[in-house]
């Protein structure tokens, strides 16, 4: 047996979908001229699955501030948050986010993966709980993994089972992290916040919502979910990413607790890993503002999403039960994914196709993310392509 | 608190429809994914219907330990004696 004898099933996998579907391991995004188009394996395509939904990575502001802090500061910071790391726009950014949400504390990361890991595997610990939803983003699971704690699921969005273990574990009297994303970011569709804060109070748990999908596109100030539903003072830490709305990469936490500052010297995604550069902390502090001072762009983002999903309903695909910036066509037989995801391709659209066991029931995805900077003639064109393909 | 055997045959019950190969006698030794054919999501499947049927939470971390059938008995007893 070698060393790589485990990946045999992977390979065999990987060559099934190979010889149906060529082009889907080898997606290169090349000339990339706008935040909605680029050249993909020769041919020009409309990106529709990208997760860019306020379309800022091509804002001139954001490109300036990036480039201006590229030649003031350097290209890197080459060194931890805890060694020489710190850079006064780190600090910038961290009271900003913290003004944004209305919170005391905000700690930035280098990634939004990275958030999750250093605030999961930190903030509970042995003989301590964490309740995920089922569904959650593989960070989050992967964050419980690295730390301490007992992890135990809950079915997606089914208050009744989170109930039925908060109360299993009652009687142990330890402390219970609730863990949930504003929007989810495969099918779209929204945590029931008020009523998992309800049990959050009855229980006396402590409660994380991972805003990454939701952070520009939901809330009258962007602020998520949570500013949605109402609830922003019953959630003790909001984990998000500047990777989606704010057009960069980096992750941050911002809380109410101020032992969250304590998190720095306890977390070791924190501590050991590089800084953002300055170039993305600048940008994502204008992006930041640019999405406070315009929220026209959360509306069109929204006008958008809403002109997709009723071409596709109106197709009778099996898409989720309401509207989202996050639109995903749900196909029982792979195959047949397969097939569409391969004939939009050609017909210019690209969108993410996801397959098991990424997708909750088995099937395959094909699932489209809109942003604010589609036109309308290019969002007709994605649903004309569905059209043709469906009706086909 | 139930049995070992009870345990063992209300895990059965539960995997003989998630299992595809036909005819294939579920016992205590065989290996939930290589011999059973199990993949991650049916696995999730049955972990939730065994937490249901023994009105239990079984914790995500365990699962790296459990490799057979034997070893699911053993979480699943284990997991009922502590409630």
């Amino acid at each position: 047996m070698t060393l790589f004898d485990k990946f045999a099933q992977l390979a065999n996998a990987r060559q099934v979908i190979e010889e149906k579907c060529s082009d889907f391991f080898n997606i290169v995004m090349g000339d990339i001229s706008s935040a909605t188009e680029a050249v993909v394996n020769g041919r020009k395509v409309i990106l529709a699955g990208t997760n860019n939904y306020l379309g800022l990575t091509f804002n001139k502001e954001c490109i300036r501030a990036s480039c201006l802090a590229a030649e003031q500061e350097g290209t890197g910071t080459t060194g931890s948050r805890m060694a020489n790391g710190t850079f006064s726009g780190h600090v910038a950014l961290e009271h900003e986010l913290s003004d944004f949400f209305e919170r005391s504390q905000t700690i930035i990361f280098s990634t939004g993966y990275v958030a999750n890991l250093a605030i999961l595997s930190t903030i509970v610990g042995p003989g301590e709980v964490i309740l995920l939803d089922a569904d959650c983003h593989a960070s989050i699971y992967d964050g419980c993994r690295l730390g301490g704690a007992e992890v135990i699921r809950f079915r997606h969005n089914d208050v009744g089972d989170l109930e039925k273990r908060l109360q299993r574990l009652a009687k142990r009297n330890t402390n219970v992290l609730i863990v949930v994303e504003g929007l989810y970011s495969m099918m779209g569709d929204r945590a029931p916040l008020a009523d998992i804060i309800s049990l959050k109070k009855k229980y006396g748990a402590y409660l994380v919502v991972d805003e990454a999908h939701s952070l520009g596109v939901l809330g009258k100030n962007g602020r998520g979910l949570a500013e949605e539903a109402g609830v922003e003072d019953s959630v003790d830490f909001v984990i998000g990413t500047f990777s989606k709305s704010l057009g960069a990469i980096g992750g941050f936490c911002s809380s109410n607790h101020a032992e969250l500052n304590l998190i720095r010297y306890a977390s070791r995604p924190y501590v050991f890993t590089a800084s953002s550069s300055p170039s993305t902390i600048a940008s994502t502090r204008t992006a930041l503002r640019i999405m406070r001072a315009k929220p026209e762009l959360k509306h069109q983002l929204w006008n958008n999403a809403n002109l997709l999903y009723s071409r596709l309903q109106g197709l009778d695909l099996n898409v989720g039960p309401a509207a989202s910036p996050i639109i995903a066509v749900r196909y029982a037989n792979v195959e047949d994914a397969l097939v569409i995801w391969n004939g939009l391709l050609e017909l210019g659209i690209y969108v993410n196709m996801v397959l098991p066991p990424a997708t909750p029931d088995g099937g395959a995805l094909l699932r489209c993310s809109l942003s604010a900077a589609h036109t309308t003639a290019q969002i007709e064109k994605i649903g004309d392509a569905f059209a043709s393909l469906t009706e086909a | 608190m139930p049995k070992n055997e009870e345990v063992l045959q209300q895990i059965v019950d539960i995997l003989k429809p998630k299992v595809s190969k036909d005819g294939l006698e579920v016992t205590a030794e065989l290996d939930l994914v290589n011999d059973l054919g199990l993949d991650s999501l049916k696995v999730m499947e049955i972990l939730e219907d065994l937490e249901d049927t023994f009105d239990i939470s079984i914790p995500i971390n365990i699962l790296p330990g459990i490799r057979t059938v034997g070893d699911l008995v053993a979480e699943i007893q284990k997991l009922s004696d502590d409630k």
